[in-house]
């Protein structure tokens, strides 16, 4: 708690006051603005945001896959067809780029953080301490992006096709909770499994 | 009477702190840099002439940074990525337009949660990734 008023201790008569104050709840607020103050000049940014990282090769493969075709466009068609198959809706697409970009809002409740809060709640009415806010914090709603990006391979007779998924996660609050890039494998490998069955589809015009 | 005091100048100093913070308005005309200084660090010219080719390249490329592709329009030149970090947005959109006849000139531009990318460093390691997946020298723009 010290450290809260370390700013104010600045000024040397400011310390007489420390005892009288201690409780008062509108010198903690002043205290916030301060550090607030302070941390919104800092730059805070890492500086190696934008350097390639050692697992992108990796995440590359995870993401990546060739189909044998040299329509690009037929590709592209059947990719927004499985994001569609996928319940997304289409945001943006530029085919003369090979992109298609789509999102989708879901229901992000979590059976066991459910529990685990409510649990957690009625422990501390037991104990007659606060209720607390662990059931406005569990998770509520979400937003799925996918963005689908083909092009040409090295090989003129196939066509590479990265897809990459992102959340958002908001609570029970309405707050963002967290904020994700998916990197399960089993996703990409249902995405790519639905895509070589739409290929298929599309050239059978279904 | 203290407390009245001690209230007083707490208030004048952070009155203070405040003001040398400009009107949050001022925020839309805001740079750190000069436009000369922002064009330099995040810009470089390549030896291309292909547009499309070139727009296919920095998409992969951002795709390698682990951006996710929001949009992008051949005909303005423009693709917009976003990452998520440290459960912090980073934004980022990259331009590609030609410079005279037989170069691509490629402005970058970012956004890290509510402060903007102006540092040369960053912008240095996405012309360096980008180097690498064109087999082409970034050239610093005058």
């Amino acid at each position: 708690m010290k450290a809260r008023y370390g700013i104010l201790l600045i000024t040397p008569r400011a310390s007489n006051y420390l005892k009288m104050i201690k409780n008062r709840t509108w010198v903690k607020s002043v205290s916030f603005l301060f550090l607030a103050c302070f941390i919104g000049c800092a730059s805070q940014y890492p500086k190696t945001v934008l350097r390639l990282s050692p697992v992108s090769l990796t995440d590359k493969q995870l993401q990546s896959r060739q189909y044998e075709t040299d329509n690009e466009k037929e590709i592209i068609a059947a990719c927004a067809g499985v994001l569609q198959d996928l319940g997304f809706t289409i945001d943006d697409s530029e085919t003369q780029l090979g992109l298609v970009v789509g999102s989708k809002d879901r229901n992000a409740i979590d059976a066991g953080q459910v529990t685990l809060a409510t649990i957690s709640t009625i422990f501390n009415i037991l104990n007659n301490a606060p209720a607390g806010d662990d059931l406005e914090r569990v998770d509520r709603s979400q937003k799925i992006r996918a963005s689908v990006v083909t092009r040409p391979s090295s090989d003129p007779k196939k066509i590479l096709v990265r897809v990459t998924f992102q959340r958002l996660v908001w609570n029970a609050r309405g707050e963002v909770a967290r904020r994700e890039t998916l990197k399960d494998p089993s996703l990409y490998q249902g995405f790519f499994d639905r895509l070589s069955k739409s290929v298929f589809l599309e050239a059978q015009k279904i | 009477m203290k407390m009245f005091s001690l209230k007083l100048s707490v208030v004048f100093i952070l009155s203070i702190l405040l003001a040398g913070c400009a009107s949050s308005k001022q925020q839309l005309l805001a740079a750190s840099k000069s436009q000369v200084q922002l064009r330099s660090i995040q810009s470089r010219a390549f030896d291309a002439t292909d547009q499309q080719k070139m727009m296919r390249v920095i998409i992969s490329t951002l795709q390698d940074l682990d951006f996710v592709i929001d949009r992008a329009d051949l005909d303005l030149g423009s693709i917009t990525g976003s990452k998520f970090m440290n459960n912090n947005l980073l934004k980022m959109t990259v331009m590609v337009k030609p410079r005279g006849e037989t170069q691509l000139l490629v402005r970058a531009n970012a956004q890290y949660g509510l402060e903007a990318i102006e540092d040369a460093e960053p912008y240095q390691d996405f012309f360096t990734a980008l180097e690498k997946a064109l087999f082409l020298t970034a050239h610093q723009v005058e």
